[in-house]
């Protein structure tokens, strides 16, 4: 809302007020975001190991970051991680809310209890699907209790396997939210269109997969984001889970940095893991947010 | 979006309605299993766990794996429990989403009713923040705690949260204020409010359903961080999460499974408590957008 | 000087200018409407007079006072928004005497004000309750007490009766209307509703593309519009607008048209002026009213020149207390206004009377009126 150039100090001081509060917000986003942003790239070209140094090493780090084995484990285990956990979610997310879209009685019991998980710390998760997941003292055991002695369910201490667990407990916290994400998508595509495409003859399944998906779009859009960029993140849930193994099987950049900037003393390398973990996100994130807000002004 | 209890026009068949019934109880079974355990384990002895079946209910119940986790376990090189993390967490989630949500609410405010030349992209460059690895500012931000004497307390944790959360809490107050009439503020200019006044006077008090969801958000968001705690804190300061996987993770002496769970459970059970008891508020403020004039 | 001077204000947006050199001088007592279709810069101009919006070149003036760059809340001005804008969260009674406590006025002095406007309005036993609670009539009353209690120098309305269903909104008109005979006070009132502006205002200022086309009585608006804008959007049914070539000879000025045949029609022209003369043998507009096109019984007797001509008649339109034909002049589809009983068919051919006294004559090149 525009307001008078000149006149009385009230009227002046209306005018600065709102820049004046919005300042110390914007003042903490530019310090500790994007100049910190600036000091970890500029930490990526330099020969920091125990501590910050500011010798220039030029693209030294990179080289020697793409050259480790444990980079590419860590890498590997990305891509099949998040490929996984994002399709899986969102199938298991979109086929949860088409069920509820059919007059579910329950639906008010039910839809808690799929969403609670994600009120839970990924420690918590973490720690819940690491005993259930250990052949020990877990479903494994259980089954052979029960009798079923050749049963075997060992993947959390297979170095082929293990990177499934986080799958499976990542999918356990987040699917239900997805789910929510797309129910209200559905909840909110008008009714009438539907009644016209049923009087038109559609069959259920023409009516989801040519009328309803399609409208869907902008809660796919959401949904990949979201799970894309919290992919990205995971941290917690692995160190609770799995502490990155067995050996080093379930890495993921997250882990790698933090083990070689505060633990093996590289952080030269770290801060260049955390460059490009940066870059990934901000190559899906900048596009969304810029036609987000662009399309709302 | 509508109302998530809107009907639909969808009509079913009787055997697939059975089929699908069907399905969703056995995700219900799947997303109950773990806490299911986890409670199920945390009132038996050690024993009943390690020789016994981890779906059965305890033959005998005792409380002392709570007890242990809450007051004696061994964390990390102490034997507290997690009893002095649990208020170290209360410590700091307090004050920083009391912090976070009122200068969202503000900036919010700003940016839609006070708009300027600029202002989006200053919120994208806000909102951008919220979604960067946190990796990336681990080293930085280590240092300049530790420049301040910050390292290692609470304080230095509320900050850093209010910092990264801001991003979030605008982003609600920004969507929730944007439908909110700009005539009121007009109709309050000429009343000869001002811009403080304004915020106490108009919008705040419109503003509960936002808040609840802003809250919500924030106080889940800052319990179960870890990363932060676990890189930020000393045994002063060091967050629940961070004391539970110490717990669970020393590697000393026998596991004590059902001391784990009742660890986790209470790790979980403030943002549980919160999700239940207002959870059908979070949903329902999401939602609302407007305020009738 | 008027009570409220605007004089060559202008408003930009950047480089796009949204309304152009305004000049508007208002008394006290007055009742102004700014009329016109929406983007025509009426609401800016309200907004600028409150001090909503700042004024990018030119002056407003307050009972001489300079307005530019003064807060709303120190013109002494109240608005009435078309939403209402009552504050959700306060009761009537607050919502009421808010401005004032605001204005820093004694709580005992809120409250003798509060209860003349409540009784004034009555909207006595509505005090306690939440705008939410209340009927859209009930809040229009509220918004209109809000804004009366300030005993501000200038009302000003912004479409308040658009949120209203077609009979509360006639209700209220009236109700204002009975206001502002009363209270005497100076209101500035911005609608889209030509009617609303003709019932309600001593002058009306009919806007277009950021200029005031015309600024006049409702009278002289609707009976002599400054341009075919002004005419078309001003009336209901809209002016009809027929392509005439004048033509004079010695004994008289006349416009000469055809019917829904083809035939030559010619309608002599009462007391044409030089202008009017000096474009014999062109064509022009002929602006004639639907009520000063009827038939022959509905023609008004104290007319000093009907001229009439048989048409051919398309449809009919019974509207309850008139009927509406139509036929077609000078290949323009043209509707007549007629008693409600009339007996007119649709393909008849019928005798439809002008009243020429009426008829006005645009340049179809400006659009401008002729004389």
């Amino acid at each position: 809302m525009a307001m008078p150039v000149e006149g009385d100090f009230r009227t002046r001081l209306q005018v600065w007020l709102p820049k004046l509060v919005l300042s110390p917000s914007l003042a903490m986003a530019l310090v500790f975001v994007y100049g910190f942003i600036l000091f970890t790239f500029y930490l990526s070209f330099s020969d920091s190991r125990i501590l910050p140094s500011f010798g220039w090493v030029g693209l030294e780090n990179y080289l020697k970051l793409f050259r480790l084995r444990h980079w590419e484990t860590a890498v590997t285990n990305m891509g099949v991680f998040a490929l996984l956990y994002m399709v899986i979610c969102t199938a298991v997310g979109l086929a949860l809310a088409i069920f509820f879209d059919q007059k579910i009685r329950g639906e008010g019991v039910l839809r808690p209890i799929y969403l609670y998980p994600m009120a839970l710390s990924f420690i918590v998760t973490g720690t819940a699907w690491k005993w259930m997941l250990d052949p020990g003292i877990g479903i494994e055991n259980t089954m052979h209790a029960l009798g079923w002695e050749s049963f075997a369910f060992d993947w959390i201490k297979n170095r082929e396997y293990a990177i499934y667990t986080v799958v499976l407990a990542a999918v356990w916290q987040t699917s239900g939210f997805v789910m929510a994400m797309f129910l209200a998508g559905l909840r909110g595509i008008d009714n009438e269109i539907l009644k016209a495409a049923q009087i038109d003859g559609a069959s259920n399944w023409n009516l989801y997969w040519r009328i309803i998906i399609p409208q869907l779009r902008p809660a796919f859009l959401s949904a990949f984001v979201i799970l894309a960029h919290l992919a990205i993140k995971t941290y917690d849930l692995v160190i609770a889970l799995t502490g990155g193994g067995p050996g080093r099987a379930t890495e993921l950049p997250a882990t790698f940095m933090y083990s070689y900037t505060f633990t093996r003393n590289q952080m030269g390398i770290g801060a260049a893991s955390a460059t490009i973990m940066l870059m990934t996100i901000a190559a899906i994130m900048v596009p969304y947010l810029y036609s987000e807000l662009r399309d709302r002004r | 979006m509508a109302a998530l209890n809107q009907d639909s026009a969808i009509r079913t068949g009787s055997t697939a309605k059975v089929l699908i019934y069907l399905l969703l109880l056995l995700f219900a079974f799947f997303y109950l299993l773990p806490l299911f355990v986890m409670g199920v384990n945390s009132v038996k002895p050690l024993s009943e766990i390690t020789g016994g079946n981890m779906m059965a209910l305890p033959q005998v119940w005792t409380f002392e794996p709570w007890r242990q986790a809450w007051s004696e376990a061994q964390v990390g090189v102490q034997a507290t429990g997690l009893k002095p993390y649990f208020w170290n967490s209360i410590k700091m989630v307090v004050p920083a989403v009391f912090i976070s949500t009122i200068l969202g609410a503000l900036n919010g405010y700003v940016l839609t009713k006070w708009r300027f030349r600029g202002d989006t992209i200053l919120f994208g460059l806000m909102l951008f923040a919220c979604f960067i690895p946190f990796q990336i500012v681990l080293i930085p931000m280590a240092r300049m705690l530790g420049l301040f004497g910050l390292a290692g307390t609470t304080w230095g944790l509320v900050l850093v949260h209010v910092v990264y959360g801001i991003g979030f809490t605008t982003l609600y107050y920004r969507n929730y204020y944007a439908a909110f009439p700009t005539e009121l503020v007009r109709a309050a200019q000429i009343d000869g409010a001002g811009f403080f006044q304004i915020f106490w006077r108009i919008m705040l008090p419109s503003s509960g359903p936002i808040t609840v969801v802003s809250v919500i958000w924030q106080f889940t968001n800052i319990w179960n961080d870890f990363l932060f705690g676990a890189s930020f804190a000393d045994f002063s300061s060091q967050p629940m999460t961070v004391a539970l996987n110490n717990l669970v993770q020393s590697s000393t002496g026998v596991k004590e499974y059902n001391v784990h769970f009742a660890g986790a459970i209470l790790a979980a059970l403030p943002t549980l408590l919160v999700y239940i008891v207002a959870g059908r508020f979070f949903v329902r403020g999401l939602m609302a957008g407007s305020v009738k004039g | 000087m008027g009570f409220l001077e605007i004089s060559n204000a202008s408003k930009s947006y950047g480089l796009v200018e949204v309304l152009h050199n305004v000049d508007i001088s208002v008394g006290e007592g007055e009742f102004l409407v700014l009329v016109g279709p929406s983007g025509c810069g009426k609401s800016t101009l309200l907004n600028m007079i409150a001090g909503l919006e700042d004024i990018t070149s030119g002056e407003i003036r307050l009972k001489g006072n300079l307005m530019n760059g003064v807060h709303p809340s120190r013109r002494n001005i109240a608005m009435v928004f078309q939403s209402y804008a009552l504050y959700p969260n306060m009761t009537v009674a607050k919502n009421i005497t808010f401005g004032l406590e605001m204005h820093r006025v004694p709580k005992p002095e809120r409250q003798a004000a509060m209860q003349e406007v409540a009784e004034l309005l009555q909207i006595g036993e509505l005090l306690d309750r939440k705008p939410a609670q209340l009927s859209g009539g009930q809040r229009q009353r509220v918004a209109m007490g809000r804004a009366l209690v300030r005993k501000p120098d200038v009302f000003l309305f912004d479409e308040p009766l658009s949120n209203l269903d077609a009979k509360l909104r006639v209700d209220m008109r009236t109700e204002i209307k009975k206001l502002h005979q009363n209270l005497g006070t100076t209101i500035v009132y911005v609608t889209h509703d030509q009617i609303e502006a003709m019932t309600l205002s001593t002058r009306i200022a009919v806007m277009h593309e950021g200029f005031v086309q015309q600024l006049g009585t409702p009278k002289e608006i609707y009976d002599t519009p400054a341009n075919l804008f002004v005419a078309t959007f001003m009336g209901s049914p809209s002016m009809n607008l027929v392509p005439v070539t004048i033509g004079v000879d010695a004994a008289a000025v006349y416009a000469e048209t055809s019917d829904s045949f083809g035939e030559i029609v010619r309608l002599a022209i009462q007391d044409a002026d030089a202008d009017l003369k000096s474009m014999s043998g062109k064509t022009v507009t002929m602006g004639i009213r639907p009520e000063a096109l009827t038939d022959k019984d509905g023609v008004d007797h104290r007319s000093a020149l009907i001229e009439s001509c048989a048409s051919a008649v398309g449809v009919t339109e019974p509207a309850g207390s008139d009927t509406f034909v139509t036929t077609t002049f000078g290949g323009a589809e043209c509707v007549a206004r007629m008693r409600a009983d009339t007996d007119a068919a649709p393909g008849e051919v019928i005798e439809f009377a002008f009243n020429m006294e009426k008829a006005v004559f645009f340049d179809p090149a400006s659009g401008i009126r002729i004389g």
